[in-house]
């Protein structure tokens, strides 16, 4: 049976489809992952992101999907009529459990969101690849192809020295997944100004501007899209990173407030993040109707007028 | 799109690189020229976008004058198809044999891969100094090889193999690597005109359209033009044929597919990436019978409805290129390519593509990244190639070896040829025999013969030489040890015995050679051929790499048991998460050595 649902102008169907035993239906054109979730599943992603079109590399949200020889990426694979997908066995917990550890122990994970309940529920143990290896030749100079053998006596990591280059926002690849996000929010997605790439090749691939300049001598217009839709904290506001450098960066006691930017006539929609009556960032609802999340610099950074108090 | 280009300017030698390819950059300082209304007319934005396909054959046109990428000419290249630099310096440093920082004009390229080290030892820290270690290119019947690249005005493209380390000292010194060997010494069953894949190899001039023409050239075209697009398909499904780059689809099938998309706009495309470790058969057939490949690219197109073919032929195969040019040249001025063919109103035309040294440029999405400009990063499947491919059009990809075998298909039938071989493999194969043997090289059989035969068919084993291990398939394949000589060499016997035949790969490896070096190996290659894209691969290969290096020595430990258990599970997470063949296959030899050789067991 199928039934039809109208929005706007556009009929989508309904198609049915067997979760973990379970007969589930979904509008056609949605993934897995939609159909998953909206029967109750918990599937963890990590380099999902609801406004980017998925680029399914992380392979955390991996489920199987009965006839594939292979796992599929539940985040980008659209539900089919009849399709018969497990979410939960062996095979499915084996794979998130060792994507899991893979990326704990050669990322810093410490600011991604779940992974510690993750890796509990997963039993996923980074460490047991051997000790992170903190010492490193500069990433951005990696030849393609070639690299220096390993002993084993260590685990290679993707560690380098956090780039701070502006006063805005800073860039710790260490912390950086390669989820292609912030490429993507910077280039075609979003945002069309191409300040940054993927360079490199292999476990030396890196998020790079043209021959790793500093963002001052690149396209970066500082619209800060990239913080945006960055799940791991690698890209951060300076202001956030100073505070939680110096240890006072106290998430819990901070507010939000929504509000609308005052700079121009679009509208975009503000999220303020407030600590001792300070502006600490600013966020942009992704669900949105008007940016789908994504400012300006003067939206994004433009907040210090607000602050400027002259002191009794 | 506004593109921020920073102050490098490109120097002279640079622009004239690229402009000899894209034409000289129009003159805007007076304002765009006029069009015919009188006004001006602005000339960028999509207009030169839709040009991002030449971004690869322009990175290749610097490269090979100036040898390296500087910040002025990415950023020349920038204005001129109007990709942000950032964007190119992404794509630029996806491949092998670029370097966006300065580099001599000579690089001496010495393959340290498995049929060179295990003949001849060349290993990264064993080769003269200034020579360059590089991954397998092609040439492993006269192990060891070297490519030597010199840049400038003329770019030469040279081979010497097998070369001693004289030689190579010679080489990195500026000597010149002389004439290559013959393309027959690659195939010992040569010249023989009753083979059916090889026949012209050594008989024919691999330059001269006429002699092949008088050697039943474009017989096979003229047939197909004659019993139509859907007769054609019909005897490429009845021939049994299947691919022949290691996946083993069925070639009727895939034509069918793309035959039947209501998208009338297609693409062909030749894999001709070889680049598997011990694979050297596509090099052959391309050098030694060039037209053949043209005219079965013709006949595959003319069957599927495609308007214009594109060869993706690796970087590393300069008499591949030669012999191609000229083939494809040649054709289309004698109206075998292009406008009209023969006469049928079909018209079909090829491009030569390089690739840049990247194995995963083989994996049939990776081609189109790589062709459309991008770096050169598999795609998702689903859509497949046959309905969103190349530039999103249905797109046939295959291999050369197979379209190859499209040639006897149609000069005789489809059943004819499915006469030939077993029942769950039908025709002629090649296999790619190197290693401990009196004479490596091509090999011609008609399928079902076994392990033995061909090592029989190539002279043996070595005086002195006993057999340790085979490697089936290449990289992606998997060692046999002593106990499966007797192995039929069939699809469905090797998939019963758990290997793989995958591109055609008998690597023949004596008491000699050090199988943990090769295993060792094996795990360096993937991880450096990874593109990097999704965390089991990327990262996964690392790890394999960092566990078997822990192996070396803890083998026989209780360590070595966590070891060899942390490898056994990073090959099912690469196998069941990858994205790609690539990774899926990057644990195969290695668990094929712990399981049947017993490696590490002791």
């Amino acid at each position: 049976m199928s039934t039809q649902i109208t929005t706007g102008l556009q009929v989508r169907r309904s198609v049915e489809l067997t979760i973990d035993g379970q007969k589930v239906s979904a509008l056609e054109g949605s993934t897995l992952l939609d159909a998953c979730r909206a029967s109750g599943k918990e599937i963890p992603t990590l380099c999902y992101g609801d406004t980017i079109t998925p680029k399914n590399a992380c392979r955390v949200c991996m489920v199987e999907l009965e006839g594939s020889r292979t796992l599929v990426p539940s985040c980008s694979r659209k539900v089919e009529a009849g399709m018969v997908v497990n979410t939960d066995n062996e095979r499915t917990s084996h794979s998130r459990k060792l994507v899991l550890e893979l990326l704990g122990s050669s990322v810093d994970l410490s600011l991604t969101k779940n992974v510690a309940r993750w890796n509990e529920g997963y039993g996923a143990q980074p460490s047991r690849f051997g000790a992170p290896s903190f010492h490193h030749d500069d990433r951005d100079e990696a030849t393609t192809g070639h690299h220096h053998a390993p002993n084993g006596e260590t685990a290679e990591t993707v560690h380098q020295p956090v780039k701070i280059d502006n006063s805005l926002y800073i860039r710790d690849y260490s912390k950086c997944i390669l989820c292609y996000q912030c490429v993507d929010a910077c280039g075609e997605q979003w945002q069309n100004t191409f300040a940054i790439t993927t360079a490199g090749r292999g476990f030396d691939a890196r998020i790079s501007t043209e021959f790793a300049v500093d963002l001052t001598d690149s396209a970066c217009v500082y619209c800060g899209n990239c913080i945006q839709v960055c799940p791991t904290g690698a890209l951060m506001f300076t202001s956030e990173y100073e505070m939680r450098q110096d240890g006072t960066w106290n998430e819990p006691e901070q507010t939000q407030t929504d509000t609308i930017c005052p700079y121009c006539g679009v509208g975009c929609a503000l999220t303020l993040h407030v600590q001792d009556n300070t502006i600490v960032k600013v966020t942009s609802p992704s669900d949105h109707s008007v940016t789908h999340g994504n400012l300006c610099i003067k939206g994004r950074f433009g907040f210090q007028h607000v602050q400027n108090r002259t002191s009794d | 799109m506004d593109l921020k280009i920073a102050s490098a300017t490109a120097t002279s030698q640079e622009k004239s690189a690229v402009d000899s390819l894209l034409g000289v950059a129009p003159e805007t300082s007076q304002g765009g020229e006029r069009n015919l209304a009188g006004h001006r007319v602005a000339r960028g934005g999509e207009s030169l976008r839709s040009l991002r396909h030449m971004l690869l054959p322009t990175l290749h046109a610097i490269n090979d004058r100036i040898g390296w990428l500087s910040r002025g000419a990415i950023n020349y290249i920038s204005q001129r198809l109007d990709i942000a630099p950032a964007d190119i310096y992404g794509v630029a440093t996806f491949y092998a044999l670029f370097d966006t920082n300065e580099r001599p004009a000579r690089q001496v390229h010495v393959c340290i891969d498995l049929a060179c080290r295990a003949v001849a030892g060349c290993k990264e820290d064993s080769i003269p100094t200034g020579a360059i270690a590089s991954p397998c290119i092609g040439v492993c019947e006269r192990a060891p090889a070297v490519l030597v690249i010199e840049t400038g005005v003329t770019p030469r493209y040279e081979v010497l193999a097998p070369a001693t380390t004289s030689q190579i000292v010679d080489l990195v010194a500026g000597k010149s690597a002389g004439i290559e060997k013959a393309i027959a010494a690659a195939v010992p069953q040569a010249p023989d005109a009753s083979l059916v894949l090889l026949s012209r190899i050594g008989r024919v001039d691999p330059l001269s359209i006429d002699d092949y023409i008088a050697s039943n050239g474009f017989a096979a075209l003229r047939r197909a033009i004659e019993i139509g697009a859907e007769q054609v398909i019909a005897e490429v499904t009845a021939s049994g044929l299947v691919g022949r780059g290691g996946a083993a689809f069925p070639t009727g099938r895939k034509w069918s597919a793309v035959a039947g998309q209501p998208v009338k706009t297609r693409y062909l495309i030749c894999n001709a990436d070889e680049s598997e470790p011990g694979t050297f058969k596509d090099r052959v057939l391309m050098e030694g019978d060039p037209f053949a490949l043209v005219e079965a690219m013709t006949i595959a197109a003319f069957a599927t409805g495609c308007q214009h073919g594109w060869i993706y032929l690796r970087g590393e195969y300069p008499r591949a290129l030669k012999n191609l040019t000229n083939a494809v040249e040649v054709a289309r001025s004698q109206s075998m390519l292009g406008e009209n063919i023969l006469g049928s109103g079909f018209n079909f035309d090829i491009t030569i593509f390089r690739g840049a040294g990247a194995y995963i440029c083989g994996e049939e999405t990776a081609i189109f990244n790589s062709i459309e400009g991008y770096r050169g990063e598999p795609r998702n499947k689903p859509p497949f190639p046959v309905e969103v491919g190349l530039f999103g059009k249905p797109t046939v990809v295959n291999n050369v070896e197979t379209l190859f075998n499209v040639l006897p298909i149609i000069n005789t039938t489809g059943e004819k040829y499915a006469s030939w071989g077993t029942t769950g493999s039908k025709g002629k194969k090649l296999f790619c025999v190197s290693g401990a043997v009196n004479q490596p090289g091509i090999y011609e059989v008609t399928f079902g013969a076994t392990l033995r035969e061909l090592i029989d068919l190539a002279g043996g084993l070595k005086t002195g030489s006993q057999l340790q291990a085979v490697l089936l398939g290449g990289a992606a394949g998997g060692f046999v040890g002593p106990q499966d000589l007797d192995l039929e060499l069939t699809l469905e016997a090797a998939r019963a015995a758990g290997t793989t035949l995958g591109s055609g790969v008998i690597m023949v490896l004596d008491q000699s050679v050090d199988m943990v070096d090769q295993l060792q190996r094996i795990a360096a290659f993937f991880r450096d051929e990874s593109c990097g894209q999704c965390v089991p691969c990327r990262v996964g290969t690392v790890r394999q790499q960092e566990a078997l290096a822990r192996l070396v020595n803890s083998s026989g430990t209780n360590n070595a048991a966590v070891d060899l258990q942390l490898l056994r599970d990073l090959g099912q997470v690469m196998r069941d998460a990858s994205i790609c063949g690539l990774g899926q296959t990057a644990h195969n030899a290695i668990d094929s050595a712990l399981t049947r050789l017993k490696v590490f067991s002791s």
